[in-house]
């Protein structure tokens, strides 16, 4: 169950190019959230609330990371904040990955800031001893982050737009002769998910998607997408934001 | 003891705070955060004769102090609403107006007849305003002909009374609401949103895939406020108010212009609990400003 909280901003950090690092204290979000949902912001000035994912949580302290990047006026000012202060937040929002500690193997796809949700879901399925397999795509060397947290947790590669750091190109091109897997999970921007899903269409796979959102609690019908077969709409916000690979159309 | 209470036709209310049409779907989202019965009466997002899936996305952008959408009447048609919306609603004490789309007169009057003998739904919100449709929607909203027209064969198939909402993307408002009035209707909702447009610099395109939108929050309400005030002054029927209201002293502002009662809309998406807490305010800011009741302070911003 949702609600509506105020959470402290415990720190803020530019951990890679325009890339921020925020912690946030409180003990209901931090207990109630799974891995794939996200905090609806609100920042001050604005009339819609900023969806973040949830990248990490600390539930002996009752913290949660959200990772962001700067895109706007919006995401400027949410960096600007300092420690002490208090955000307003709806959460969690959304439902989270859905995964069991049986799978023996999952491969983590992910690109830009689509790749927060897949730390705090590889880090969970890691204590369940799944064998975690990342391939990580950023624009540049700049704009890494979290490659140590991810390698720490299982296999890792890295590629970049600009072949600045690892391989040049999008994480679908190292996705060749990946072994056995369970399941995949992936986080990005549409063209890279559309990838995904074609390079690894015979394979059960769950995508997390991203939209402007209105409302973010499922009334507006702003952030919709076509759905697979059955045809009409599913809503990112509530319905989402993560789907069975086949579930959505991209 | 301030009075919350107003009745209007065909609806009596708690007090004079509902969510507007379409950002509120149908109330299932925010039970999870209040109690609906604490709502003044609800308005129930559009429905047309067949189930609509909308336009293609981004469908909303924000703006300084605002917000544009072009949803584009996505919902499960009227038999569908009646169905399955409409029981969920009813297990709450508050009226249900049911807001009522088409793309021709023969839907209207289709859809608006599908509601007769739906005994929870007590009054209809005839939508000729939305400017998000190809078809229709608008197109009735900005001819007082054709608004007269549309509103006088709903309200002779249909049992309900019929508030007809009007849109603010006309020259003279107060023509569109005297056409209405004349054609029958038993009051009015006012404003619909006001279309407009952002390009997104980057792409070099509209950032809606609609191109235009309905712009609603802050930034219309002093359009609104101003519309109401000059219809209030030609018009004897009541007027459901909104465009921008997120706070108890914006109420107090509506009735003073002339609303009878308000909508609260896209309030809703920043803050959930907008209108519990609007409801909550609305007797000491009326107190606070030497009124005892809603009703007594309509239309008295009127020198």
């Amino acid at each position: 169950m949702k609600k509506r909280v105020e959470m402290m901003v415990k720190s803020v950090e530019e951990i890679a190019l325009d890339t921020f690092e925020m912690t946030l204290e409180n003990a209901f979000i931090a207990k109630a959230a799974v891995p794939g949902q996200f905090l609806h912001l609100l920042v001050d000035g604005h009339t819609l609330r900023r969806p973040i994912s949830i990248a990490n949580i600390d539930s002996n302290r009752g913290t949660v990371t959200i990772l962001f990047k700067w895109i706007g006026d919006g995401t400027k000012r949410l960096a600007s904040c300092q420690a002490g202060m208090n955000v307003s937040a709806i959460g969690p929002a959304g439902n989270g990955f859905i995964y069991d500690a049986s799978m023996n193997t999952v491969l983590l796809v992910g690109g830009g800031i689509g790749i927060p949700p897949l730390y705090y879901l590889g880090k969970e399925l890691r204590q369940y001893g799944v064998q975690v397999k990342s391939f990580l795509g950023f624009q540049t060397d700049k704009h890494i982050f979290y490659e140590e947290k991810f390698r720490e947790i299982g296999k890792t590669y890295i590629v970049t737009d600009d072949g600045s750091y690892g391989f040049r190109g999008f994480a679908t091109d190292v996705l060749d002769n990946i072994g056995d897997f369970d399941h995949y999970f992936s986080c990005g921007p549409i063209p890279m998910l559309q990838s995904v899903t074609n390079k690894l269409g015979k394979y059960s796979g769950s995508i997390s998607l991203e939209e402007r959102l209105g409302c973010g609690v499922g009334a507006c019908l702003a952030c919709v997408i076509p759905a697979g077969s059955e045809g009409g709409y599913r809503k990112i916000c509530s319905d989402g934001p993560v789907f069975a690979a086949d579930e959505v159309m991209l | 003891m301030t009075q919350l209470a107003v009745d209007l036709p065909g609806l009596n209310l708690k007090n004079p705070v509902m969510p507007a049409s379409g950002c509120f779907g149908f109330g299932r989202e925010y039970r999870e955060f209040y109690d609906l019965n604490q709502l003044g009466a609800v308005v129930m997002k559009a429905a047309t004769g067949k189930v609509r899936y909308g336009n293609k996305t981004p469908r909303v952008a924000e703006t300084p102090s605002g917000m544009l959408n072009a949803i584009g009447l996505q919902n499960p048609g009227v038999e569908e609403i009646i169905a399955h919306e409409v029981p969920f609603l009813a297990e709450h004490d508050m009226p249900i107006i049911a807001n009522v789309a088409g793309s021709t007169v023969e839907e209207y009057m289709t859809v608006a007849s599908t509601f007769n003998n739906v005994e929870p739904v007590k009054a209809l919100e005839l939508n000729i305003s939305c400017p998000n449709v190809k078809e229709g929607g608008i197109q009735f909203g900005t001819d007082p002909h054709m608004a007269a027209d549309v509103t006088e064969r709903v309200k002779a198939v249909s049992h309900l009374p019929v508030y007809v909402k009007l849109s603010p993307n006309v020259a003279d408002i107060v023509g569109m609401a005297k056409a209405v009035e004349e054609a029958g209707a038993d009051g009015l909702s006012m404003i619909n949103t006001i279309t407009g447009m952002q390009i997104n610099l980057s792409s070099r395109r509209p950032l809606l895939a609609n191109k235009t939108g309905g712009m609603s929050g802050g930034a219309i309400k002093p359009i609104a406020i101003r519309m109401i005030y000059e219809v209030k002054q030609h018009v004897s029927i009541p007027i459901i108010g909104m465009g921008g209201i997120s706070t108890a002293e914006d109420v107090l502002e509506f009735l003073l212009a002339g609303a009878s009662v308000v909508a609260v809309g896209t309030a809703n998406f920043q803050n959930p609990y907008a209108c519990p807490e609007i409801i909550e305010d609305l007797p000491d800011v009326l107190q606070q400003y030497g009124l005892d009741s809603v009703t007594g302070a309509v239309g008295k911003g009127h020198v």
